[in-house]
């Protein structure tokens, strides 16, 4: 198969889907080398993400999959006659607690947070956006929250490591503190 | 409401004690690792006040980290003690507050740039999920893995429910139907067929009763691994898939009685 006539199934084939698709079954589809399909699928890429183009085709959760640009987001929501809808900034942070700090217990959570967190982290449950996944080994048996898959297609990572890097603070550590403590007395 | 005064103070909202510490550190230009706690404490008592004034809540835990600042405070006006392991003798007794603070602020930050990303259904759009996939149909075997949680399958009766029309009346009715019968009805809906959506199953329920019956006939069969419940997307549809064995006795549910 030339690479042109592969681009435009490949195209077609993204547009039908509603979900990101992996490589593998890409693959499976289209019945070539991994090479090709990968040139092709840069190609692809390359030509959504000029600007006269309202969708991009981006690396989601693993997949790939055609997005609108966020640009043209106010004219979609008026075709889907729905608001935008936002998470709160409390339910963001615990979010990010989460997602850098997996897996957590809704202890922990609330340790950072210094606040209860429950009502936020059942939320995040009922929006797909964190999973129980696992049992943590102390008194009690507490659950281990992290994020899915379906958390990553929400902001668009192609995995965690697209989180944003989170700022180092120096030295918060109890020998840096203690030497300024000597100093002040 | 402060009419009495003549004026009322806006008070920012802060997500919690750590948030509202943070937000007197930069406004009073402290030192972070060298936070003067008396201050701190003062303006944060003035702050839990000025709530108080408004007629707000204070949570309690903003009164616990009140109580924290005292205690660090009147841990620091305290002697050290001069023979102990040499360890714990110089520990400042804010360097766990600054821990928390710093660490509250890197989430903070972390979750602002976050927020800042493009989201799914709010910047960007995708191809909405196709309520009945035809992707289902061709590439799941049934020994397809998209294990449905307890949220979702509990958030899909709750869809069943809501279309049930109660009358304005209280109604007392008696209904025949088991569990027992209601498995059977379930394997009949399923018989020859790979799939069925989770719905389908309460198409001829017209009654609350009845569908709470059916749906523990569900979960009844689930238990007995003689159907799978499956999901195969986040928020896509849910659907029954009947497990084929071997020897497979006519009535499961009979046994349970």
């Amino acid at each position: 198969m030339d690479s042109a006539t592969l681009k435009s199934r490949l195209e077609a084939v993204l547009f039908a889907s509603d979900e990101p698709l992996r490589m593998d079954r890409l693959l499976a589809i289209f019945e070539v080398e991994r090479e090709q399909l990968r040139l092709v699928l840069q190609e692809l890429t390359v030509d959504y993400a000029q600007e006269s183009r309202g969708i991009l085709l981006q690396e989601i959760a693993g997949g790939f999959q055609l997005r609108t640009r966020p640009e043209y987001a106010p004219w979609v929501l008026k075709l889907k006659s729905s608001r935008r809808t936002r998470l709160s900034k409390a339910a963001t942070e615990t979010l990010a607690i989460i997602a850098y700090r997996q897996p957590v217990t809704r202890a922990e959570i609330e340790y950072l947070r210094g606040v209860e967190s429950g009502g936020l982290v059942r939320l995040l449950m009922e929006k797909q956006l964190i999973k129980v996944v696992g049992k943590k080994d102390a008194p009690g048996k507490p659950s281990l929250y992290g994020t899915t898959k379906y958390f990553l297609e929400y902001f668009g990572l192609k995995d965690l490591s697209g989180l944003p890097n989170l700022q180092e603070f120096t030295a918060p550590d109890d020998a840096a503190l203690s030497l300024e403590m000597d100093f002040d007395n | 409401m402060n009419a009495a005064s003549g004026y009322a103070i806006k008070l920012d909202s802060f997500e919690g004690p750590l948030d509202l510490l943070l937000h007197l550190v930069v406004q009073h230009e402290m030192d972070i690792y060298d936070i003067p706690i008396a201050k701190i404490t003062e303006q944060y008592l003035f702050y839990l006040e000025q709530m108080e004034a408004q007629n707000i809540d204070v949570a309690s835990e903003f009164l616990l980290m009140a109580a924290t600042l005292i205690h660090i405070k009147s841990k620091m006006l305290l002697p050290v003690p001069p023979i102990e392991s040499s360890d714990d003798l110089d520990i400042d007794p804010r360097v766990e507050l600054v821990h928390r603070l710093l660490e509250y602020q890197r989430y903070k930050d972390g979750a602002q740039q976050l927020d800042e990303y493009p989201q799914l259904e709010r910047d960007v759009f995708a191809r909405p999920e196709n309520a009945e996939s035809d992707m289902a149909e061709s590439t799941l075997a049934p020994d397809v893995t998209g294990e449905v949680g307890l949220f979702e399958l509990v958030q899909a009766l709750r869809g069943v429910l809501e279309r049930v029309v109660e009358p304005p009346y209280h109604e007392v009715y008696v209904t025949d139907l088991t569990v027992a019968e209601a498995g059977q009805k379930l394997r009949a809906l399923l018989d020859g067929r790979e799939h069925m959506p989770f719905n389908e199953c309460f198409s001829d329920l017209p009654r609350r009763l009845e569908i709470v019956v059916m749906f523990i006939a569900v979960l009844e069969c689930v238990k007995l691994q003689r159907c799978k419940i499956v999901q195969l997307n986040p928020q896509g549809m849910i659907y029954i898939y009947p497990v084929h064995t071997q020897n497979c006795s006519s009535d499961c549910t009979s046994q349970e009685e």
